[in-house]
């Protein structure tokens, strides 16, 4: 369990948020002019690192905003919160 | 290998237990192997032993970066079941639990496996119904399975609250009565003692670093070791198949996610069956040392920790202590967190990766344990032949491109 620093509330315990998976998964613009593979690989497949981890928050028991995270999936240690829409910051574990 | 029996027992205590012989080597690895399987838990020990046993290839190698069985296999509630809803998954984990049935004899090893039967408690009306759906659909496929009414419940395990008054009513549960519980170490241990008798090299200490792919086709892994060459591999890490498989350059439908576990302080006889509830996610049985054994949920977030959420903690042990009011006079002794490998649909992924001569034995998710020998019997016979088992087939990793699911996940809720 872990502190999360919500971009609006500030630091709250991790029981108020949600995960909701990894972050920057992007939706074919056109699903009808690309393959099974690679429809299959925007639906299912997933980075999963040992390492730095790029995932979305939801504050459920709070603002209820959502927000990106950058955590180190080794040691649970948040490296960086972003906004939705900002760029990814460049951190290393 | 020496055979265990009561007589190596007697004269073993003759010479006060000294002379045992080891129960496996610890082998320099060798430049190349026939087939290397990399992760040294249940499964990957099983399937060396059934690639030495049943389709002769003896030149087999298993790579652990740990210890055997320090992974998953000795991180589980030792819960053994077949009662899946799909066909597919009947399949397979009725093979598993057939092999589970003679496993001890054929191994020389006791595994302690012990048919006490498992039940899966229905807390309303849709639950009750669900069941009811299921074990007819078990029973379909020949795998026992019955419904119970709150008074079995209660006949069956007397600790359980089954006043309509709870939080969690009690209305009835399905019961699988050849469903138990085994000793996962052993299961290990078992397999790795036939595997190295039958000449597979067990390695541990050693942690794959990477593997060597060329024009599409796995020629070897590398290590800490060393390199070593072998045109087959099979991968079988649980919580780190994403890792290996970036490795390969391709990626799976995989994330891995924390999953705990915790034990009492051992008590005297009060529970002999496995109660599971689905709804409340919470499992418990008695161990034979008298500990109660409790399994918990996993954390929704990608974790390689092995460290699960106290919150999480809280949660199941409220639940069980409305479920099981007698727990909450319990101190728990220790607690700890398996990182489980996920797939979107709660099924496995066993067979063909988009690398030649690469097999992946995967996705188990929170319920690999069980169908330890199954799993390693199926992936072995795959191996073997260069195409994947009959029971095998159902589970391939393509089955996400054709969208064949086998979606265990909406069949069952959450437990597996």
């Amino acid at each position: 369990m872990f502190l999360i620093e919500c971009p609006w509330c500030g630091p709250r315990q991790q029981t108020e948020f949600h995960c909701h998976g990894e972050a920057h998964v992007t939706r074919p613009a056109d699903p009808d002019a690309i393959s099974d593979a690679e429809w299959a690989d925007y639906v299912f497949n997933r980075t999963n690192p040992k390492g730095m981890h790029y995932e979305r928050w939801v504050h459920s028991h709070g603002c209820r905003r959502w927000f990106n995270v950058a955590r180190d999936t080794v040691t649970d240690r948040i490296l960086a919160v972003y906004r939705m829409g900002e760029k990814v910051p460049k951190v290393t574990p | 290998m020496t055979r265990y029996s009561v007589f190596s027992l007697v004269r073993n205590a003759l010479s006060y237990h000294e002379n045992w012989q080891r129960a496996w080597r610890s082998p320099e690895p060798k430049p190349e192997y026939d087939a290397v399987i990399v992760g040294g838990g249940g499964h990957g020990l099983g399937t060396a032993y059934y690639l030495a046993r049943e389709f002769g290839i003896n030149n087999v190698a298993v790579i652990e970066k740990g210890w055997l069985g320090g992974g998953n296999t000795g991180r589980n509630t030792t819960i053994v079941r077949s009662n899946y809803l799909w066909d597919e998954s009947a399949g397979l984990y009725e093979h598993a639990l057939k092999l589970w049935e003679g496993l001890s004899q054929e191994l020389n090893f006791n595994i302690m496996f012990s048919q006490r039967g498992v039940m899966n408690l229905a807390h309303n009306l849709h639950d009750l119904r669900e069941l009811n759906r299921r074990v007819h659909a078990i029973r379909l496929n020949g795998i026992d399975s019955e419904i119970l009414n709150a008074q079995q419940v209660k006949t069956e395990a007397p600790i359980l609250n089954v006043s309509p008054d709870s939080r969690y009513p009690i209305m009835g549960a399905s019961m699988q009565r050849r469903g138990g519980t085994a000793r996962h170490d052993a299961v290990a241990w078992g397999y790795a003692r036939a595997a190295d008798a039958r000449g597979v090299d067990i390695i541990q200490q050693c942690e794959v670093t990477g593997l060597t792919v060329r024009n599409g086709r796995i020629e070897g892994v590398e290590t800490t070791r060393g390199r070593i060459k072998a045109k087959t591999v099979g991968v079988v890490v649980a919580g780190h198949s994403s890792v290996l498989a970036n490795m390969a350059g391709f990626r799976m439908p995989i994330e891995s996610n924390p999953l705990q576990a915790l034990v009492s302080d051992p008590i005297k006889p009060v529970l002999d069956c496995v109660v599971m509830s689905s709804a409340v996610h919470v499992y418990v049985s008695q161990s034979d040392k008298g500990e109660m054994v409790i399994g918990a949920g996993s954390d929704a977030h990608v974790s390689y920790s092995q460290r699960g959420g106290f919150d999480i903690i809280e949660g199941i042990m409220g639940a069980l202590c409305e479920l099981v009011p007698m727990v909450s006079r319990l101190k728990l002794m220790r607690q700890w967190a398996g990182i489980v490998d996920v797939t979107p649909d709660r099924s496995p992924i066993i067979g063909r990766t988009p690398v030649e001569g690469l097999f992946f034995n995967c996705g188990w998710g929170t319920g690999g344990f069980k169908a330890t020998p199954g799993s390693a019997h199926v992936f072995a016979a795959t191996l073997a032949r260069d195409e994947p088992h009959p029971l095998a087939a159902p589970f391939s990793l393509d089955r996400f491109r054709t969208g064949h699911l086998i979606d265990e996940a909406g069949a069952a809720a959450v437990a597996h």
